[in-house]
C-alpha cells in the first residue's frame, strides 16, 4: 500500500525510506504481538523513528495514534476535515520532535497526549499557550533503563486505575482532559491516584538535571 | 534564573486546569515559568498529565483517511530540520523572555504610584499579566481582588500579613483576599502578576487612575 504514495523527491528523502519499508514491518510486527501491553513498545519506536528515521516504526505508531488525536481533536470541538488535517499535523510533529522525548518521564500515549493537547490550543482555541523551558541533557545521555521500564509500568497502572475510580468522578477526569470543565468543576477534582508516578518522575528529573550540569 | 528553595507552589487545580489545556494565556504564562524554575511543580504537571495520556488511550478511534499516513510523510519532508539550540537572550526563564523580550534591567517601566511600576504583558478580556516593580521596603497599595490572582516572585522578595515570598514563590489569591503586600528592605521587588480581574486598588486616587493605567 505505501509503494503506491505519491510522495516525490530526492532519493534521501521519505521516498526511498517508504519503499525500504517491507522486510523490516514483518520484524516489527512480530515483536507487536510478543508485548501484549505495547507500552514500553510504542517508546522504543519513537527511539528508532529519532534515532533512524525509521519509516515503519513511524507507521505502527501513526495507525495506532492517529485515529486516537483524530477522536481527541474531534471531542475538543474540531469537525471532522479539521481534525483530520489537525492529526496528520501531530504525527509528523511526533516525527520531527521525537528527539525531546523522555521515557523516563513519560509514556508514548502521554507525549502524544501533550503534542494533541497543545495542537488543540493552537489550531481550535486560536490561544497561545507559554510552555515550560525544554530540559536539555547531553547528546549522549541516557535515560536509565530501569526507571524507562518502571515509568511504563506505572503508566499502565495509572490507565487501570482510572477505569477503576468510581464512575462519577472518572467521568470528571475524562471531561476534564476533553476540555469539557469549567475551573470551579476542575476543582472538584480530587484523590487523582498520582503519587507514585510523580516521585518517579520526580526521580527522572533529578537525573536528568544532574547529566545537564 | 538562580536556582532558590521554593516554598510556595502551583494548585493542583491550576495545573490540572493547565495540564488539560483549559487554562487563559496569562495564566499559563504564570504556570509555565514557575514550572521552568520549579522541578516539584514539574513532577506533579507531568504526572497529571499522564493521566491525560490515560484518558485518551482510551478514547474510541476515530476513522481517518486511506491517504492521511502518505499525507504526513510529505508534512514532515516539507518541514526544517529540527535542532537542539536553545535561544536564550536573557536570565529569564524562557517562556517570560518570549514575553518580555529583554532583561529585567532594561524593561520600559511605567510608573503607577508611590514608586511602584509595571509593565504589561498580556491584556486580554478576560485575563491580565504584568511585572510588577517595587522598590525595597515598599508596600503595593492596598488592594482586594474581583477574580483570582497569580503572583510569581522574581527577583527580591514581598510579605503580606500572613506569609513571606521569595524568587520562584507562587502566590495564590481570590476575591476574598484583602492585603497589603510589602517588598522586602533589602532588595527591590519584581514579579509577575496575573489577574482575571482588573485590581482593585482601595485608595481613590488609584480607583480613577484605574481604566487609564490599566491597572
Amino acid at each position: 500500500m505505501l509503494v503506491e504514495t505519491k510522495i516525490r523527491g530526492p532519493e534521501h528523502s521519505l521516498v526511498s525510506r517508504v519503499y525500504a519499508i517491507d522486510s523490516r514491518n514483518i520484524e516489527s510486527k512480530e515483536i507487536v504481538s510478543s508485548d501484549s501491553s505495547n507500552k514500553k513498545l510504542w517508546a522504543e519506536l519513537i527511539k528508532k523513528v529519532d534515532t533512524l528515521k525509521d519509516t515503519s516504526a513511524f507507521e505502527e505508531l501513526f495507525n495506532h495514534f492517529a485515529p486516537r488525536v483524530k477522536a481527541f481533536l474531534m471531542k475538543s470541538g474540531a469537525d471532522p476535515q479539521m481534525a483530520e488535517e489537525c492529526s496528520q499535523e501531530v504525527m509528523a510533529t511526533v516525527w520531527r520532535k521525537a528527539h525531546l522525548f523522555d521515557p523516563s518521564r513519560a509514556s508514548a500515549s502521554t507525549w502524544i497526549f501533550t503534542i494533541a493537547r497543545n495542537k488543540k490550543i493552537d489550531a481550535i482555541r486560536k490561544q497561545n499557550r507559554p510552555e515550560p523551558e525544554q530540559l536539555y541533557p547531553d547528546q549522549d545521555y541516557e535515560p536509565d533503563q530501569e526507571a524507562v521500564v518502571e515509568l511504563q509500568q506505572e503508566t499502565e497502572r495509572l490507565t487501570s486505575a482510572l477505569g477503576e475510580l468510581p464512575e462519577k468522578q472518572r467521568i470528571l477526569v475524562e471531561k476534564a482532559y476533553l476540555g469539557e470543565l469549567s475551573h470551579s468543576e476542575i476543582a472538584e477534582i480530587t484523590g487523582l491516584p498520582l503519587g507514585t508516578i510523580k516521585s518517579r518522575i520526580r526521580l527522572a528529573l533529578e537525573k536528568l538535571r544532574h547529566a545537564m550540569m | 534564573m538562580k536556582k532558590h528553595d521554593i516554598k510556595h507552589h502551583l494548585s493542583k487545580e491550576l495545573l490540572l486546569a493547565y495540564s488539560a489545556g483549559q487554562l487563559e494565556e496569562g495564566f499559563s504564562l504564570a504556570i509555565a515559568t514557575h514550572i521552568s524554575m520549579c522541578d516539584q511543580c514539574r513532577a506533579e504537571l507531568e504526572s497529571l498529565e499522564a493521566m491525560g495520556g490515560a484518558v485518551f488511550e482510551n478514547l474510541e478511534p476515530n476513522v481517518i483517511d486511506a491517504d492521511a499516513f502518505a499525507k504526513t510523510l510529505a508534512l514532515i519532508d516539507q518541514m526544517p530540520e529540527q535542532t537542539n539550540v536553545v535561544h536564550k537572550t536573557t536570565e529569564l526563564p524562557e517562556p517570560l523572555a518570549d514575553y518580555v523580550g529583554c532583561d529585567l534591567e532594561d524593561i520600559d517601566w511605567r510608573p503607577i504610584g508611590m514608586g511602584v511600576k509595571q509593565k504589561i504583558l498580556v491584556n486580554s478580556e478576560k485575563v491580565s499579566a504584568r511585572l510588577l516593580y517595587i522598590p525595597a521596603g515598599t508596600a503595593v497599595p492596598e488592594h482586594s481582588h474581583k477574580g483570582r490572582e497569580v503572583t510569581l516572585v522574581l527577583k527580591g522578595a514581598f510579605k503580606d500579613e500572613i506569609d513571606y515570598f521569595g524568587p520562584g514563590d507562587i502566590e495564590l489569591a481570590d476575591g476574598d483576599t484583602h492585603h497589603t503586600p510589602v517588598a522586602s528592605d533589602e532588595e527591590d521587588c519584581i514579579c509577575l502578576a496575573v489577574t482575571d480581574a482588573p485590581l482593585q486598588f482601595n485608595k481613590l486616587i488609584h480607583k480613577i487612575a484605574q481604566p487609564f493605567l490599566k491597572i
